[in-house]
C-alpha cells in the first residue's frame, strides 16, 4: 500500500504510516505473520501486567515460606506462580524496610521486569526519569508524592544487565485481617518499581 | 559507547510527569511496532544486545526527540537493512516482492510459548571468580566506541562487591556478532557521596550489575 507510506498522507500520522509500511513489507516477504503480532499485542494488553507482580507481593506478605523463597531465588519462586519468560528470565526481589527504600531504573535503556509488571510506562522509559533518579532520587520520589524520612536510606538499582528487579513494598499498617486477594489490590505498579508505596487502608 | 542512551546523572530533561491511568499504547501503531519488533527476534538474525546497540546508535536528536516505540521502529529498520532482510528501496516504497514464509517466522500459535520461555543469558563458566562479596573494587575508566553496559556515571568510581551472580553473556562482544564470551557478573554497590561528591543527596547508595572485565582490584 504505497499510498499509505508517504509522509504527506492525509489520513495517517507519519509513524502510523511508517509502521504499517514496515509490517506490510515484512508480511509480504514471509518474515512476520500479522496474526503473531496480534497475539503479542493481546498478551501485553490483557494477560501480562502489574496484576502478576501484585499477586507475588501479596503472597510474600501472607506466606513467610514463600517470602523466604522469593528472597533466596526470586526466579524460581515467581515461576512457581506461572510468571516466566521474556524480560523476567533472571529475577531478584528486593524488600523495602523502614531503614531502606529501594527504587529501580535502567539508565542505559528501559530494562523492566515484564513478566511481573508488563510493559513499562512512558515515564519509566523517559530521559527525565533515567537521568535523574540516580542522582536525586528524593526529589524524583517527591514528584510521585512519596516523601521519605531523612532517616530512611535510598538504594537505587540500575538494571545494567539481565537481572530484573521486583520491589516488595512494605505491607500497609492495619491490613492484618486481609487475605492475599484483598492485599493484592493494595499493591500498585509504582510500589513495585519503588516510586510509590502500597496503598494505605482506607 | 558514550551515546545518547547513557543518561545517568545528565540534566535538563525536566519533570517526570507520570500519566494517571496510562494506556498500554497511545496509538495503534505503538502496539504494532512492539509486535513487529518482538516477532522479528525469533528470525534469529541478531541478538538482544545488537538490538540495544542499534537503538543507542540512532542520532541523538532522534533518540531524544521521539517516543520509545519510534526508537524501536527505527532501530528495527536498521537491523533489517544490516542483515539483508529488507532493502532501502523496499522501505522507501512500502512494497516488496512476495516470498515464501521464512522457516523461522514466528507463528501466532507459538507466541505464548516463545514469550514464556524468553531468552536466558546465564552461562556456566569454569574460571574462578576474580572478586568476592565484600571486596572493594573500582569501575574501570573506559570509554569504548562499541556497545557496553558500563554506565558512564560510574566509571572510575569505587564500589563494593555485594553478590557474585555467576556467568552471563557479555554484551560488549555479543552486540557485535563477536560471540557470547560469558563473564562473571557482580552486583556492585556505590556510595552516592562518592559518585556525585559535593551536594549529593544524603543516604544514597546505587548498585549496578557489572561484568568482571569492567572492574579492577584496588
Amino acid at each position: 500500500m504505497p499510498h499509505d507510506h508517504a509522509d504527506h498522507d492525509n489520513h495517517l500520522d507519519p509513524m502510523e504510516a511508517r509502521v504499517r509500511a514496515l509490517e506490510t513489507i515484512l508480511t509480504t516477504k514471509g518474515l512476520v505473520d500479522p496474526a503473531a503480532v496480534d497475539e503479542i499485542i493481546d498478551t501485553y494488553a490483557h494477560k501480562v501486567g502489574p496484576q502478576n507482580g501484585a499477586q507475588v507481593v501479596a503472597r510474600a506478605w501472607t506466606d513467610p515460606e514463600f517470602a523466604d523463597w522469593l528472597r533466596r531465588d526470586a526466579t524460581a519462586a515467581i515461576a512457581s506462580m506461572g510468571f516466566t519468560g521474556r524480560q523476567g528470565e533472571h529475577m531478584q526481589a528486593v524488600f523495602n524496610t523502614p531503614e531502606q527504600h529501594n527504587v529501580v531504573v535502567c539508565t542505559l535503556c528501559s530494562c523492566y521486569p515484564w513478566t511481573v509488571l508488563g510493559l513499562p510506562p512512558v515515564w519509566y522509559k523517559s530521559p527525565a526519569y533515567r537521568s535523574r533518579v540516580v542522582i536525586e532520587p528524593r526529589a524524583v520520589l517527591a514528584e510521585f508524592g512519596l516523601v521519605l524520612p531523612q532517616s530512611t536510606g535510598i538504594r537505587v538499582w540500575d538494571s545494567t544487565a539481565e537481572l530484573r528487579y521486583l520491589i516488595v513494598p512494605m505491607r500497609p499498617a492495619g491490613s492484618d485481617g486481609l487475605d492475599a486477594d484483598a492485599l493484592a489490590e493494595l499493591v500498585t505498579r509504582e510500589s513495585m518499581i519503588g516510586t510509590g508505596q502500597a496503598k494505605a487502608i482506607a | 559507547m558514550n551515546g545518547p542512551h547513557d543518561l545517568g546523572g545528565r540534566m535538563g530533561f525536566g519533570v517526570i510527569a507520570p500519566e494517571p491511568n496510562e494506556p498500554w499504547f497511545h496509538a495503534a501503531w505503538e502496539g504494532r511496532a512492539l509486535g513487529v519488533v518482538l516477532a522479528c527476534g525469533p528470525l534469529g538474525r541478531w541478538t538482544l544486545d545488537e538490538s540495544r546497540h542499534a537503538r543507542e546508535t540512532l542520532h541523538p536528536a532522534l533518540y531524544y526527540g521521539t517516543s520509545y516505540y519510534e526508537i524501536w521502529t527505527r532501530a528495527l529498520e536498521a537491523l533489517l537493512l544490516r542483515h539483508g532482510l529488507v532493502t532501502e528501496r523496499e522501505l522507501a516504497s512500502g512494497e516488496a516482492e512476495p516470498a515464501d514464509p521464512d522457516p523461522r517466522r514466528l507463528a501466532a500459535a507459538n507466541v505464548a510459548g516463545v514469550l514464556a520461555r524468553g531468552g536466558p543469558t546465564d552461562r556456566a563458566i569454569d574460571a574462578p571468580a576474580k572478586f568476592a562479596p565484600g571486596d572493594r573494587v573500582r569501575a574501570k575508566q573506559m570509554h569504548p566506541k562499541t556497545h557496553t553496559r558500563m554506565p558512564r556515571y560510574l566509571t572510575g568510581h569505587y564500589g563494593v562487591i555485594e553478590v557474585d551472580r555467576g556467568g552471563y553473556v557479555l554484551p560488549d562482544t555479543n552486540a557485535h556478532g563477536l560471540g557470547e564470551h560469558p563473564q562473571r557478573l557482580y552486583t556492585v554497590v556505590f556510595d552516592g557521596a562518592d559518585v556525585w561528591g559535593e551536594g549529593a543527596e544524603p543516604g544514597l547508595t546505587i548498585s549496578a550489575d557489572l561484568w568482571e572485565g569492567y572492574l579492577e582490584h584496588i
